[in-house]
């Protein structure tokens, strides 16, 4: 006789009342029986599964009594998970304290990186205008190779304005952001500003807090932020009040702007004056106006696309409207003119032959990304902590189910204990953060907070924990719970030899992220500290900077000098017009004898007073400095060795370079050759550089202090002598050495996040081999009970104890030494001037993780080693 | 005294577990009610109303001995209780009742 269909007897089985299964299914069977004899099999067949899909739940009524297993969820089972978890919480203090404390470092690093990359995604989104404002930019071809920059031509402004003005909504023509002075009365202060046309505040959707949006409509006027409003005028109403900018410029105050927040590109700019004005208080912008001189690359262009239009199309009609105006000589540097949208200013600014290659945007993937490893870590301890501890909580899970747990309980139990442990850990971790942040902030240049009112935050607090709980509690709970009672309590339950497999692949895994993560450290620190002992080609000792703000600054070269000598707290005084750490102006234009016709000449230009060299202390390779001897010496240059080798020179010394053509023409005899200063990045090669001799074009004092006598003593006495001669500027003064070392505060920042990353991440893990090893030392007690009695000595079990870690190690040394070195490879090729990679490096972290490995381990496996046999023997 | 309530299929399931008697189980008492009442019978209403009456208390159960057949598997064998062999008679007072409250010419119209 054939047998009723499977699949509907199973499906009773497993889906019937548990109560009457037995009697249910067995009547069924004789019925099919009976079925098949009276009305044949297929009728039977049908009948049978009718039958059964009847008595299936919740279809038939199920039957309550006393002894069946309550709902898991009842309040009486929630209340006992609670219980049992608080209490197996409380009886492994340690395990406990390495959990909480290892997640909590784990989650407040992940908070930290999500705070600062949120920060970085929000930056310039203050304004309201974000997606519709961009910068115009332009690429320009030379010697072959596609640069990219902000700095634009005069008429650039007007032909988009005119030719192309239905693309725009506004065209805002704009300075460069700087230093300017502005004084009200005795009050003065330094701000940075800039000068911008008249919808520069509703382009950039400024709040007016007093005045209006129009206030750049009258030329002499200004608007100020709320911050600027209050140095000048305290309480008092700033509306309508005259102030100087620069000690030259009158205008009246015609607004006050709400201060744009600290992540923003606007942030710094704390005025805004009009344009007009701008170009009216200078003669070559005026020039530049006047001429329609498109070779002269000097200023910004801000726009906002009109409302129905989008970048790309923008992109493709303007794209020419350079190329279409320049003289025909120009051509060869064949300019494309493509707008910058405000998103991509923070994020992705780095061009790259005149294409986008990303920028910030990568610190934020790579922090991204250290923060879930980080966090990974502190997972992979809790996982491997609890089933490290599974055989002693076997039994546990044995008597549970015998007693009639089911499956879901256990399952429902454990969660419940690893999302306990998850939400101390992330309480202590908004602890940890609230300490942190202050400090973070300062090496991150930032101004984070911890978003207690924005709903996302709570949402994004509220996954992360579910989820880490969940991804931490995931192995025991699915694992613990799957044990089988009659195995487990009948004493024959054995890890298998492979049980420690995933335990060990865990540990490899932490430690091949912690080491990455230290020799990308190291890596970024040597790069830095390279970059830093780079020869510079100067004296930067006491060397301080002055910029000449305002027109009382000039003229008095002599007077300072002579003043400030006799006073003997100057070596040396010299002006020069870019500071020492920047190069203001280049040129082309460059003639001398033997020039390749196809090479475009392009050279930083520095114009220095005499004792220039004497001040900073530059080297000669050839020939001589500046010399008041020679009076000829006002049409003599002084190149660098970058410069002679641009120009492909043998003989330096007494070359004539012309400069310009037809009766602008001047020509200049080289006198000298320094070693090359380095002014510009540290990362880079020196630029070619020309520095000519001028009085009248020098915007900076360089001052060279009496090494004899202490900083403050020249800097009281120069204050002094400044505020005589130069009352109405402020006296605002920097140092080459802390302005040089700025130019690494970029990758100082890096470098100090990788380290406090990579030490938390070596702290997490080292927390977790700390609870293995100590796990193991206790699996093992009758085992080094028996061993010490047979004779093994300290140090035998001791490495007993610690090889297995140590072969671990090993492998995720292996592992993270090509993966590390690949990325900080490609990290290094973006600087010119690097470091190399050496063996060394590696070897130190393998080493130093190895020491920290065996500290560790040893703590625990010498305290096993020295337990007294008796002790471990005696009892069960 | 509560009344007490009977449907018409647990009055029939009811009856056939007393006509039974020791040998009545879920098969038996299937198979018995198609051969009195000549209609079909699922096996699982039949099992739903066991449980039902079992439920009130009029009838009561026990597993059999261990079988050899069915796959090993016990059969429940139902009996009447005190309380369901009350409630049967209280039907069939109230039934005999109302038959002898007919008056004998309607009687006669019904062709009995």
């Amino acid at each position: 006789m054939k047998k009723p269909p499977r699949w509907s007897s199973t499906l009773l089985s497993w889906l019937g009342d548990p109560e009457t299964a037995e009697e249910v299914q067995g009547d069924l069977l004789e019925l099919y029986a009976h079925w098949v004899e009276t009305v044949g099999e297929r009728e039977a067949r049908w009948r049978y599964v009718l039958s059964a899909l009847k008595l299936v739940r919740p279809l038939a009524k199920r039957k309550d009594t006393e002894s069946s297993t309550p709902f898991f969820l009842r309040p009486d089972m929630i209340r006992n998970y609670f219980k049992i978890a608080l209490r197996n919480f409380v009886k492994h203090k340690g395990y406990s304290a390495i959990n909480v404390s290892g997640l909590a470092a784990g989650m407040a690093v992940a908070i930290l990186i999500g705070l600062w990359i949120y920060d970085e995604l929000s930056f310039n989104t203050y304004h309201k205008t974000y997606d519709l404002v961009a910068q115009v930019m332009q690429h320009q071809t030379v010697n072959g190779r596609k640069y990219t920059g902000p700095a634009t031509p005069f008429p650039l402004g007007r032909e988009l304005q005119t030719r192309y003005g239905s693309n725009f909504k506004y065209v805002v023509m704009s300075s460069w952001e700087g230093d300017h002075f502005l004084s009200q009365g005795d009050q003065k202060i330094t701000q940075k500003g800039s000068y911008m046309d008249v919808d520069a505040p509703r382009m950039l959707a400024l709040r007016m807090l007093k005045g209006s949006q129009d206030g750049l409509r009258e030329p002499h006027s200004i608007l100020l932020a709320e911050s600027a409003a209050h140095a000048l005028f305290g309480n008092r109403d700033p509306l309508n009040q005259l102030i100087k900018i620069d000690n030259k410029l009158d205008v009246k105050v015609t607004g006050v702007y709400e201060d744009v927040p600290y992540n923003a590109r606007y942030h710094e700019v704390t005025f805004i004056a009009p344009w007009e004005l701008y170009v009216s208080s200078e003669k070559w912008i005026q020039r530049d106006r006047d001429q329609s001189n498109w070779g002269d690359n000097s200023f910004q262009i801000f726009v906002q696309i009109a409302d129905n239009t989008d970048f790309d199309t923008v992109n493709k009609n303007i794209l020419l409207s350079k190329f279409n105006n320049v003289p025909p000589e120009d051509r060869k540097y064949k300019a494309e003119v493509v707008l910058q949208p405000m998103h991509d200013w923070r994020l992705r600014s780095n061009w790259e032959n005149g294409v986008k290659t990303g920028g910030l945007i990568e610190y934020i993937w790579l922090f991204g990304f250290i923060g879930l490893f980080v966090l990974l870590l502190a997972c992979i301890n809790f996982m491997n902590l609890s089933t490290a501890r599974s055989e002693k909580r076997a039994k546990e899970v044995g008597i549970r189910k015998a007693i009639g747990s089911v499956r879901g309980q256990l399952v429902i139990q454990f969660f419940n204990e690893s999302l306990l442990v998850v939400i101390c850990a992330f309480t202590l971790s908004l602890l940890l953060v609230l300490l942190v942040l202050p400090w973070f902030n300062e090496v991150a240049d930032k101004q984070l907070r911890i978003l207690w009112e924005k709903p996302l935050f709570w949402l994004f607090a509220v996954g992360f924990t579910l989820l880490t709980g969940f991804v931490a509690g995931s192995y025991p709970a699915l694992y613990l719970s799957s044990f089988q009672p009659v195995k487990v309590l009948k004493g024959t339950f054995k890890a298998g030899r492979f049980a420690s497999l995933p335990r060990k692949v865990l540990v490899v895994i932490q430690f091949t992220v912690s080491l990455a993560l230290i020799i990308g450290t190291i890596i970024v620190y040597n790069q830095i500290q390279y970059s830093k002992d780079r020869p510079i080609g100067y004296n930067r000792d006491g060397l301080m900077m002055i910029q000449m703000k305002s027109p009382d600054f000039y003229g008095k070269f002599d007077l300072l000098r002579t003043e400030l000598k006799n006073a003997n707290v100057i070596e040396e005084l010299a002006e020069s017009s870019s500071p020492l750490t920047s190069v203001w102006s280049n040129n082309g234009g460059f003639h001398w004898a033997g020039k390749d016709p196809n090479l475009d000449v392009d050279f930083a230009t520095i114009w220095v007073t005499h004792e220039f060299g004497k001040t900073v202390g530059w080297q000669f390779k050839e020939g001589r400095d500046f010399s008041r001897q020679f009076s000829s010496d006002s049409s003599s240059v002084v190149l660098n060795e970058a410069a002679v080798k641009f120009m492909g020179i043998k003989d330096p010394v007494g070359t004539v370079i012309r400069w310009g053509t037809g009766k602008d023409m001047e020509e200049f005899k080289v006198v000298g050759v320094i070693k090359d200063m380095l002014m510009l990045s540290p990362y880079e090669p020196v630029k070619q550089t020309i520095y000519l001799l001028n009085y009248g074009n020098v915007n900076w004092i360089n001052l060279k202090l009496n090494p004899n006598k202490s900083a403050s003593e020249c800097l009281t006495t120069i204050e002094a002598v400044f505020k005589k001669h130069i009352p109405s500027a402020p006296f605002d003064y920097k140092f080459a050495d802390v302005e040089f070392g700025k130019k690494f505060a970029y990758e100082e920042r890096i470098g100090k996040l990788a380290t406090f990353f990579a030490g938390l991440a070596i702290f997490i893990s080292c927390l977790g081999l700390f609870g293995l090893a100590s796990f193991i030392a206790e699996q093992r007690t009758k085992e080094i009970g028996i061993r010490k009695v047979l004779g093994a000595s300290t140090l035998n079990l001791w490495r007993l104890l610690s090889s297995d870690f140590i072969v671990l190690i090993l492998i995720s040394f292996s592992i993270a030494t090509p993966a590390a070195w690949y990325f900080m490879d490609d990290w290094l090729q973006q600087y010119d001037y690097r470091s190399e990679i050496s063996w060394w490096i590696f070897a130190a972290s393998g080493i130093g993780a190895l020491l920290i490995t065996l500290l560790t381990v040893s703590f625990q496996s010498i305290k096993a080693a020295l337990m007294n046999p008796v002790k471990s023997l005696r009892s069960e | 005294m509560k009344r007490a309530f009977l449907g018409e299929f647990e009055e029939v399931v009811l009856l056939t577990v007393a006509v039974l008697d020791e040998s009545a189980y879920g098969v038996t008492i299937t198979q018995e009610i198609e051969q009195k009442t000549g209609r079909a019978v699922g096996f699982s209403t039949v099992h739903t109303t066991l449980q039902r009456l079992e439920e009130k208390g009029y009838l009561s159960s026990k597993m059999s001995g261990a079988t050899a057949e069915r796959g090993g598997r016990r059969k429940r064998f139902f009996a009447v209780t005190t309380a369901g062999r009350k409630a049967l008679m209280e039907v069939k007072n109230i039934r005999e009742q109302l038959w002898d409250a007919l008056p004998p010419q309607t009687l006669q119209l019904m062709g009995g």
